[in-house]
């Protein structure tokens, strides 16, 4: 099996997080091995949650907001 | 409210946060207007949808504003305070409490019809929603296109496809009558039909097309995915032309206005363009004058210039043709300003076309009464900035004459402002509160979770395999309960949710959905009914960012829904009940300024019943407005300030201070403590700001050397006192201090005052020779037909170039100007016996204040609003607004319309019998604080701050808005913010 790299995302909940429910009303297609985690602001992301996903097997990490 | 577009949202919005029940009416199945259609907005390139969105959630949402889509004015009667409407609503044939806005029914029916909304450029269903964020979140069926409604026996797809049960064929118009107290007419505009202007090809060639169209080619929710190309053919263009005052400017099609926003939006889309393309996209823009007069405009026209590559072809543009060698191109014949004729080949002509009233509205305005202009606007009645010849019937938006969204937004805020003050009696009448049961204590229990899993009908169950999410959730720690729902957010599940947590004795709830952006609130309504904190709940967003977006890959898809829930059961365990905080406030305004703009919010603020403290530094209330003699349209300034002062003077709940400064300020929203340089010390919940602006003291052309020399408002004084009645030659110098490299932008009131004066001079000594020397003549909006009449009157109206300024010398009891004429290209000296300077806009010393009230100042030193487009009157900082040339250049007409937003925008506040917060605020931990500081620099509310004697941060909760951005940044892991801790995003993490 192809191997799939596992990502986790934190999205602000006032930009990118509504991007990504936009996407879902598009019915736009993604491969399905991303995890959002939802956030108050992308100012809310401290560096520790990027170092814990990498420490818990994330491969990636996207921030965006 | 007569409209729902950004204007009929804010009014409605304000005025429902400030004690009264609003209904919002709108012609269309969703609200919203023309903003979704719209890609980026100027000056700051936000997503135009991004930032309109939270504001359809909260309108949509409101306990106090009822939408009525579908619906129109049919007939109002009565008198102001009490009128009676009679609306009309058309069968939706979806109901809108049903339906779930899946789309199902779409995918299903068989009708494609031309799409409005992307302006033709793609299909939709003759069932269909407006726009994908819609409010209502419901399909409507378009009647004319259904095969159903025209043959009750064809079709019916949408039927079997809606699980809901929401749609019904038979639906029927109705007709509903409402007790209302005032009107505002915020109907919007409609975009000009390019077709009537044959020679630019719309309509016959297919690579000409509006930049309506344009905005949605560049949309990522457009028909092309916000990919750049032609619509005809699907390439993408290399070479794009953009052709402005399509439908503006022309007195031979009756629109002899400017529609004032099209400069701004034609660079916008040229540099938005610009980012689109991967490649180096060619841009020009076909202009006559630039009128980039707004705040921050100037600086964006600029950067478009030197930085993107923009090109500017100063011009007039006769035809747009084929290039008729099958490449679909276009070539546009132009003449340049020296009269040479040029052509330019294009791949894609944009054309700029104007803004017109909607189409219908003569005949609305008839009902009402309204007096129309002759192109059918409603503009409003003089220095009321949004007053109708009707008394109790205001208006905003475009539809009082052409405008972009902040002045929309700021005039709908006025015009809230000016509802509320007639009707300030009944506030608080008719609102609605919600009352919940008590809260049960949860401390100390284990956690027992509830998790429920919604079908939504297909649109999850179609992919993820809800049953097999549901057994897994039952494994997860603490979930005592899991159930899966058809349609999670439905009335009758509600009351299964509520029976759950008692039933078994639930303290936590995870509900496996759609977006909490959209159902959050809803789910927490049930929660409180169910008496358990609101934060008590969680979501996992298994259909938007899963189900539909992993549609052929049920396994894996199956496998992050559960993934979802296991984190958001793991996250719902640590959740702790939050109370919200309520702090008690002052009801009183202090208003720090006292010209027009100061003297309007002091005056509207007490007719609202508020005790307002006007503090102005110079020995007398006027301001600047002192020394302006006639308005733009001629009003007479000074009686009209003399009658707000002495309505001022007359008022007993205006205390005015003249001659202090404030000389120290503590404290936030609902609890500031203001000292005057006076000793004089008073409380006040909410501050506004009317600083007001000075005119700028040139030291250039010879100002302050020679007496001839002199600024528009010492002009204005000579003109009022027939000082000028001799003079024969008469010069205005336009951008004097503004638009160059120390003071980048435009001054806006210059060129209209200039040709105001030039007017008046023609009209006393018709023998004078007026000359208005300029580098664009920026009459925006319907001041364009005094620049057309000043013409026709013989003014002269010479353009130079910037770096080619006209030189005044002194020549013996003249003054001798010279200019390079721009058609000519030759030396034009001009014996002058008077010269004005149109010397720009500046702003008072504001430093202070900013300190004061922790509120920014942009870099040309003017006060800097929360958000430039849909927040101009607010500052980041809760509790403080401003008003008039404080916040940027603008006439007296808009300063008014402005204060009066500043008013509505305060009451909203003051209104609140408290300060409530939600509790998401960040919490200090005071043991591990070392008192840096760095929360205190991070923050964008101000709402933290080191203690100067504790030496630890300490959290302002009525300002902190739960951002979390101090969290972040503490060095000392001091910081956490409630409802959303480190705990719980980690936990989140771990559980994957």
């Amino acid at each position: 099996m192809e191997w799939e790299p596992k990502i986790v995302a934190f999205l602000c909940n006032w930009c990118s997080y509504a991007g990504a429910d936009l996407a879902g009303v598009g019915r736009i297609q993604y491969p399905p091995n991303i995890r959002v985690i939802r956030i108050p602001c992308s100012g809310r992301i401290n560096p520790l949650f990027i170092m814990s996903a990498v420490k818990n097997g994330a491969d990636g990490v996207l921030t965006s907001g | 409210m007569l409209g729902s577009g950004i204007a009929g949202i804010q009014a409605s919005l304000d005025l429902a946060e400030s004690g009264y029940y609003v209904y919002l009416v709108e012609k269309q199945p969703a609200i919203g207007g023309t903003m979704p259609m719209l890609d980026k907005t100027f000056p700051t390139n936000d997503c135009s949808m991004c930032i309109l969105s939270p504001k359809l959630v909260d309108c949509g949402r409101h306990l106090n504003i009822q939408t009525l889509t579908n619906s129109e004015l049919v007939d109002l009667q009565g008198e102001p305070g009490n009128f009676k409407a009679t609306i009309n609503t058309k069968a939706r044939f979806v109901d809108p409490d049903k339906c779930t806005g899946c789309g199902s029914c779409a995918e299903e029916c068989p009708v494609k019809v031309d799409d409005e909304f992307n302006q033709g450029l793609g299909k939709r269903k003759a069932i269909y929603k407006l726009y994908a964020q819609a409010y209502p979140n419901a399909y409507a069926i378009d009647q004319t296109k259904c095969l159903k409604i025209k043959k009750p026996k064809a079709c019916g797809k949408c039927l079997e496809a809606c699980q809901a049960g929401a749609i019904d064929h038979t639906m029927q118009d109705q007709t509903i009558e409402l007790q209302i107290g005032s009107v505002i007419l915020v109907p919007g505009f409609e975009a000009f039909d390019a077709g009537q202007l044959s020679y630019y090809g719309y309509g016959k060639l297919p690579n000409v097309i509006t930049s309506l169209e344009f905005e949605r080619i560049l949309s990522a929710s457009g028909p092309f995915g916000g990919h750049l190309i032609r619509p005809s053919d699907h390439k993408e263009p290399q070479k794009v032309a953009w052709i402005q005052c399509v439908g503006s400017r022309n007195c031979r099609i009756e629109h002899g206005y400017c529609s004032s926003v099209c400069c701004m939006y034609a660079i916008k889309e040229a540099v938005i363009a610009k980012e689109h393309t991967p490649y180096e996209l060619d841009t020009a823009i076909f202009f006559m004058d630039m009128r980039t007069y707004g705040k921050e405009f100037e600086k964006y026209y600029d950067r478009a210039k030197n930085e993107h590559g923009v090109r500017f072809i100063r011009s007039r543009v006769y035809e747009i043709t084929d290039t008729f060698d099958g490449s679909g191109n276009v070539k546009i014949r132009y003449a340049n300003e020296d009269g040479t004729i040029s052509e330019e080949i294009f791949d894609l002509a944009v054309l700029s076309i104007g803004l017109e009233p909607p189409k219908d509205i003569v005949e609305l305005a008839g009902k009402l009464g309204i007096e129309l202009n002759k192109y059918n606007f409603a503009e409003p009645t003089s220095l009321t900035g949004v007053g109708t010849n009707k008394p109790g019937i205001y208006v905003a938006g475009a539809f009082s004459g052409p405008r972009d969204i902040p002045e929309t937004v700021m005039q709908a805020s006025a015009a809230a402002g000016d509802s509320a003050a007639m009707l300030s009696e009944a506030r608080g009448t008719l609102v609605k509160k919600k009352e919940y049961p008590a809260e049960r204590d949860v401390a100390g229990e284990r956690v027992r979770t509830g998790v429920f899993i919604c079908h939504c009908g297909i649109n999850i169950g179609s992919v993820v395999k809800v049953p097999d999410v549901v057994e897994y959730a039952k494994t997860l720690p603490g979930v005592v309960f899991s159930d899966e729902k058809m349609y999670a957010c439905s009335q009758d599940t509600a009351g299964q949710i509520k029976e759950a947590i008692e039933k078994y004795n639930l303290n936590r709830v995870v509900v496996a959905s759609c977006s909490p952006r959209t159902h959050e609130p809803m789910f927490q309504e049930t929660l409180k009914e169910a008496g358990l904190n609101a934060n008590l709940f969680e979501m996992a967003n298994i259909r938007d960012q899963c189900s539909w977006v992993h549609q052929s890959e049920p396994e894996k898809a199956t496998e992050k829904a559960k993934d979802l829930v296991k984190m958001a059961v793991t996250k719902a365990s640590l959740l702790e009940p939050l109370q919200g905080i309520s702090l008690g406030m002052n009801h009183d305004a202090l208003v720090i300024g006292g010209g027009v703009s100061g003297m309007n919010a002091a005056l509207n603020l007490a007719k609202q019943g508020y005790k307002v403290s006007l503090v102005e530094k110079s020995q007398s209330l006027g301001g600047i407005a002192n020394r302006i003699r006639y308005g733009m349209k001629g009003e007479d300034v000074p009686t009209y300030v003399a009658g707000l002062v002495a309505q001022i003077d007359a008022n007993p709940l205006v205390n005015v201070f003249t001659g202090v400064e404030i000389a120290e300020a503590h404290g936030f929203v609902g609890n500031f403590v203001t000292k005057l340089s006076s000793g004089v010390e008073f409380q006040h919940g909410v501050t506004i700001i009317a600083t007001g602006g000075e005119e700028y003291k040139p030291n250039e052309y010879l100002y302050g050397q020679n007496d001839k020399v002199k600024t528009l408002l010492e002009m204005e004084a000579d003109l009022a006192d027939g000082k000028l009645a001799k003079a024969k030659n008469i010069v205005f110098i336009q951008c004097v201090g503004s638009r160059d490299d120390e003071r980048p932008y435009c001054s806006r009131i210059c060129c209209t005052k200039s040709i105001k004066q030039a007017l008046k001079i023609k009209e006393t000594n018709p023998e004078a020779n007026v000359f208005i020397l300029y580098r664009d003549i920026r009459t925006y909006g319907f001041y364009e037909e005094m620049y057309t009449e000043a013409r026709r009157k013989g003014v002269i109206f010479v353009r130079y170039a910037v770096d080619k300024k006209p030189v005044v010398e002194a020549a013996g009891d003249k003054v001798r100007v010279t200019v390079t004429d721009h058609v000519l290209g030759v030396p034009l000296i001009i014996e002058a016996d008077a010269v004005g300077l149109a010397a720009a806009v500046v702003p008072v010393e504001n430093n202070k204040l900013s300190q004061f009230f922790k509120v920014p100042l942009n870099q040309d030193g003017f006060f800097l609003e929360a958000h430039m487009k849909l927040r101009p009157v607010d500052f980041g900082t809760d509790g403080v607004f401003m008003c008039g040339l404080a916040h940027g250049p603008k006439n007296l007409e808009e300063n008014v319309a402005q204060a009066k937003a500043a008013v509505a925008r305060a009451c909203t506040v003051l209104a609140k019998e408290s300060i409530d917060v939600e509790g998401k605020c960040a919490m200090v931990n005071k043991k591990k604080c070392v008192g840096c500081g760095v929360c205190e620099d991070v923050c964008p509310a101000k709402a933290i701050a080191v203690d100067a004697t504790e030496k630890v941060a300490v959290v302002n909760e009525a300002l902190c808005k739960g951002c979390g951005a101090c969290s972040s940044s503490c060095r000392c892991g001091a910081l956490n913010v409630k409802g959303c801790t480190n705990e719980q995003i980690m936990a989140m993490i771990s559980a994957l």
